[in-house]
């Protein structure tokens, strides 16, 4: 159940979903257990010490390792 | 999702590629709920008698909206987020029940239905559960268990051997009552309690029942499974061999299903707990109202 989003400049076709911010609290990287940061552009939620992006599909976040892709050098180092 | 086995699954029973593909085929030919409904209402039941209101829910892995929809018209949880498979629309985030996502120390309740029988690293799955919960958290699962679909497994495997001169693995293993409690006792939850819940269903043929299996997403998931189809004459014999034994006087075949029940709490100062040894104040001769003597053979 995705809000619809305030945000009034979309930066991606993706991004009207806003993930519910109570449903971010609840959730970690399956992988390590440790914080997501949630990418509203790329519509992603990032695990540094995994080094994944795990997707965002229609609002609902895809917590799968084999769906997640890999963060580039550049990005991990951010 | 491939098949190969993972670093939190280092022994497959269940192939996750079938797993989900009989959750698809499952939607596509119009879910069978039967059991479902009957489990979902059991869980709720359940929850009621807690007499408490949950913050944060979550749901784990039930196959459809029935709690969803069942919780959100008791008004016994704030919020409940869906976590499970790809198949599914409805869901508020696609999860691997092995390897799950919950925060932890971030929920109050966890209920799953119909869906811990297809993990395949149950303890593990546990003790993720029980980090998630905050103190004085709730794990409430029904899924199916230890005798579930007996007469068609025995039915299997004298079918297989008389016609193909072997058997192979047709029906799951289900985890067993006995086992359960220590598991959630390992897990580290207080105050578990397990029981069983045994429903017969009766077809008119084994067929009925391999297509209700088919609906219910419930077909053979196992990885070891034979790939070869089903052979007519194996066919045949199933049937025989299940009226022989497992039918009523009627003629009608019994299907069982068991449904085990789990719940545990995560620890709490307000919990019931047992006394220290050596601090009774009465004597248990004086409780008993008989004379204290000595054992036999004691000094």
């Amino acid at each position: 159940m995705a809000a619809q989003s305030n945000n009034p400049a979309p930066v991606s076709p993706r991004a009207g979903y806003e993930i519910d911010p109570k449903l971010l609290e609840l959730l970690v990287c399956p992988v390590t257990k440790g914080p997501l940061d949630y990418d509203r552009a790329a519509q992603e939620l990032v695990s540094r010490a995994a080094r994944l992006a795990y997707p965002i599909r229609d609002g609902i976040p895809i917590l799968l390792a084999d769906e997640a892709r890999q963060l580039t050098e550049e990005e991990a180092a951010r | 999702m491939p098949a190969a086995p993972t670093a939190a699954a280092p022994m497959n029973v269940f192939d996750p590629t079938a797993l989900a593909q009989r959750r698809q085929r499952a939607l596509v030919l119009g879910p069978e709920t039967f059991l479902l409904d009957r489990v979902a209402e059991d869980l709720l039941d359940r929850l009621g008698a807690v007499k408490r209101r949950f913050g944060n829910a979550a749901d784990l892995g039930t196959p459809t909206r029935v709690l969803r929809d069942a919780l959100a018209a008791s008004g016994m949880v704030e919020t409940y987020k869906a976590f499970g498979p790809a198949e599914r629309a409805d869901v508020d985030v696609v999860t691997d029940p092995e390897i799950l996502p919950f925060a932890p120390a971030s929920l109050e309740l966890v209920v799953s239905a119909l869906a811990l029988q297809s993990v395949n690293d149950l303890p593990g799955a546990l003790a993720q559960i029980r980090r998630a919960l905050r103190p004085d958290g709730l794990l409430l699962a029904g899924f199916l268990g230890g005798g579930t679909l007996n007469e068609l497994r025995e039915a299997f495997a004298i079918a297989e051997s008389d016609t193909l001169g072997g058997i192979s693995p047709r029906v799951a293993p289900f985890v067993d009552l006995r086992d359960l409690g220590g598991l959630l006792q390992r897990a580290g939850l207080a105050l578990p309690v397990t029981d069983v819940d045994r429903v017969v269903v009766r077809y008119g043929d084994p067929l009925a029942l391999l297509h209700d299996l088919r609906r219910m997403g419930a077909a053979n998931p196992l990885a070891d499974r034979r790939r070869a189809p089903l052979l007519k004459k194996t066919l045949v014999r199933l049937f025989e061999v299940y009226a022989e034994r497992f039918a009523d006087p009627d003629g009608r075949l019994r299907a069982t299903f068991e449904i085990v029940w789990i719940s545990g709490w995560a620890p709490h100062e307000s919990q019931q707990k047992p006394l220290r040894p050596g601090s009774a104040k009465t004597r248990l001769a004086d409780a008993l109202r008989v004379p204290e003597g000595k054992l036999p053979g004691e000094g």
